[in-house]
């Protein structure tokens, strides 16, 4: 197995589920451990509880998804059952929060990081609410002090989750850095975009815009870890349209250290995990490389064959 | 081409009013479909809930309602002629079993995705079919076999649960020496199905059941739908014996839109609303 260690912890390979993709109780986040998943990450929680919008909330276009499911969750204090049960987990946990302010972000974070997952996300970066999440992406000293604010208050390392819609995502990141966050995680779904049915004569989502996310925004996500990794010098989680083996090595020479997956259970199931696993190890095999000599190859022209 | 992405906007050819609680709203469009499979059905504007298919042919679908809801109230009182989306099929269907010696146990609005599985089946099979009230049966003529009925308040058939008259034709196939069920199919609320489940374990016969839980994707990504460690859109909404043994939510756990979990008798009051 290609194990990988990850601010101090131990991974059993260097994939991630994407934030709001399954994540929602700990029977699914186990099988997505067992199906090949080295980091598991819940889905965003808040100070809740929040239903989210009505349907439809998720549409497959072929080549990406577009969504607005908008952050429903039980409240980070109306979960127990959920806690006890993850209290007994074998895997490693990624615990995705949110807020709709750095009050109710320090909040949540304060009390999730008691619940001991390994790793705790802050999503500053969705687009399908007005209130919560992206406002702190776009903007430096925003993004400065939420994870500054966050960081003070939890006892287990900090992933900054980001969005692509922020001007300059190097900045962002650089920020984040600054503020004592301990990884970079790019990058949350793109746009939003729209799509309208002309029939209907109205947006497809009851939200009407959504966020992309899928093959179609890979190359959005790949030149976001590249300008990142450019920005940083802590490790980064790529993920954005990722759904083969190769897709895993492109993100590892934009300067990503772990991959995440999300629309690609879409595409290929849960055992998209084992699949990417396996064809990203006979792809090194193939080049007789190791992933860590891969790690930011794209920006380094002695690594040109 | 109706499929899994966009929904496709189409028009409702005709509307059957059964009684004052079912309604069907058919569809003179092609679908790619096995029984036990949903669609979503988009009502622009008001919500997308899913749907099974009561009727298909391949020229036609129909899908049938219980108005109760917001979503089922506005579905039921649209015209022919009128426009919905519909995005699918999804999910697994029911495993065919080609056996005469099959039951199909029905309960309520149950029955809508169990009729394109009784035209597939043996017409031999065993049909029982039970709900509140007599007028609660949904489609009474629509099929030739016998039906065996049992209603709460006795208006039709046998006063009491579908599960009696399952243990009696089971009882009765094992005094009389007969071959047992080789396959029982169940959809129904859930309590029920639960109940069938348990009978048909205690005598070893294989079920399958159509689980309901609320969905937003219908695809297997957003993880509204989870039972467990089951994705219920994708890896079901039928589930079979095996996989109901290990499945430590079903008849008991259910997320609410927020995606909290809660005790399965609240879950059904919320979507009863």
């Amino acid at each position: 197995m290609d194990r990988v260690t990850f601010l101090g912890r131990q991974l059993k390979n260097p994939l991630v589920l994407a934030s709001g993709i399954l994540g929602n109780n700990a029977g699914i986040l186990e099988r997505v451990h067992k199906a090949g998943c080295g980091l598991v990450t819940m889905k965003s929680i808040g100070p809740g509880p929040r239903d989210g919008h009505n349907n439809p909330t998720v549409i497959d276009l072929g080549f990406g998804m577009i969504n607005a499911v908008g952050l429903p969750t039980p409240g980070h204090d109306h979960m127990d059952a959920e806690w006890q049960a993850l209290s007994g987990r074998t895997f490693p946990l990624n615990a995705s929060i949110y807020g709709g302010s750095v009050e109710e972000f320090v909040q949540v974070a304060r009390f999730v990081s008691e619940q001991g997952p390994e790793f705790i996300e802050i999503n500053i970066s969705c687009p399908n609410s007005d209130r919560h999440g992206m406002l702190f992406g776009v903007d430096e000293k925003a993004a400065f002090a939420v994870t500054d604010a966050v960081k003070r208050v939890i006892a287990v390392p900090l992933i900054a989750k980001l969005t692509p819609a922020a001007p300059d995502i190097g900045k962002i990141a650089r920020a984040c850095e600054d503020a004592g966050a301990d990884a970079i995680c790019a990058i949350n779904t793109a746009g939003p975009g729209m799509v309208i049915d002309i029939e209907a004569r109205m947006p497809v989502l009851a939200f009407k815009k959504g966020g992309l996310s899928g093959p179609m925004i890979k190359p959005v996500a790949v030149r976001c870890v590249y300008d990142i990794y450019r920005a940083v010098s802590i490790p980064i989680i790529g993920l954005g349209g990722v759904t083969t083996g190769e897709d895993a090595v492109e993100m590892f020479m934009a300067g990503a250290t772990l991959v995440g997956m999300g629309s690609a259970v879409r595409y290929r199931g849960i055992e998209v995990f084992d699949q990417v696993n396996r064809e990203l190890a006979d792809w090194l095999t193939d080049h007789h490389v190791t992933r860590d000599e891969i790690i930011g190859a794209a920006h380094d022209r002695r690594h040109t064959p | 081409m109706i499929a899994e992405h966009t929904p496709l906007m189409i028009e409702m050819a005709e509307k059957t009013v059964h009684n004052s609680v079912y309604t069907t709203l058919f569809f003179d469009f092609a679908i790619d479909f096995r029984p036990g499979q949903f669609v979503m059905l988009w009502l622009p504007g008001v919500d997308e809930k899913p749907y099974s298919l009561s009727y298909h042919s391949p020229t036609r679908f129909g899908i049938t309602i219980e108005a109760k809801g917001r979503f089922s109230r506005r579905a039921v009182a649209l015209a022919p002629g009128g426009l919905m989306g519909i995005r699918g099929p999804f999910g697994n269907g029911f495993d065919i079993v080609s056996s005469p010696h099959t039951a199909v146990v029905a309960g309520g609005c149950g029955m809508a995705p169990l009729a394109p599985l009784v035209t597939k089946l043996h017409p031999d099979l065993c049909f029982i079919h039970g709900a509140r009230t007599k007028e609660f049966i949904l489609f009474p003529d629509r099929f030739d076999m016998t039906r065996h009925i049992s209603t709460d308040d006795g208006s039709l058939g046998h006063k009491g649960l579908v599960t009696d008259l399952l243990a009696a034709e089971i009882q009765y196939r094992r005094v009389q020496n007969q071959p047992q069920f080789d396959m029982v199919y169940a959809c129904g609320p859930e309590m029920m199905m639960h109940a069938v489940f348990t009978l048909c374990e205690s005598h070893r016969i294989p079920c399958q059941v159509s689980l309901e839980r609320y969905m937003r994707c219908g695809f297997g990504v957003c993880g509204a739908c989870v039972c467990g460690d089951r994705v219920v859109c994708t890896d079901g909404p039928v589930f079979d014996s095996k996989q109901l043994r290990n499945m430590a939510d079903f008849n008991r756990t259910a997320l609410l839109k927020s995606g909290g979990a809660v005790p399965l008798s609240d879950y059904v009051s919320w979507r009863c609303q």
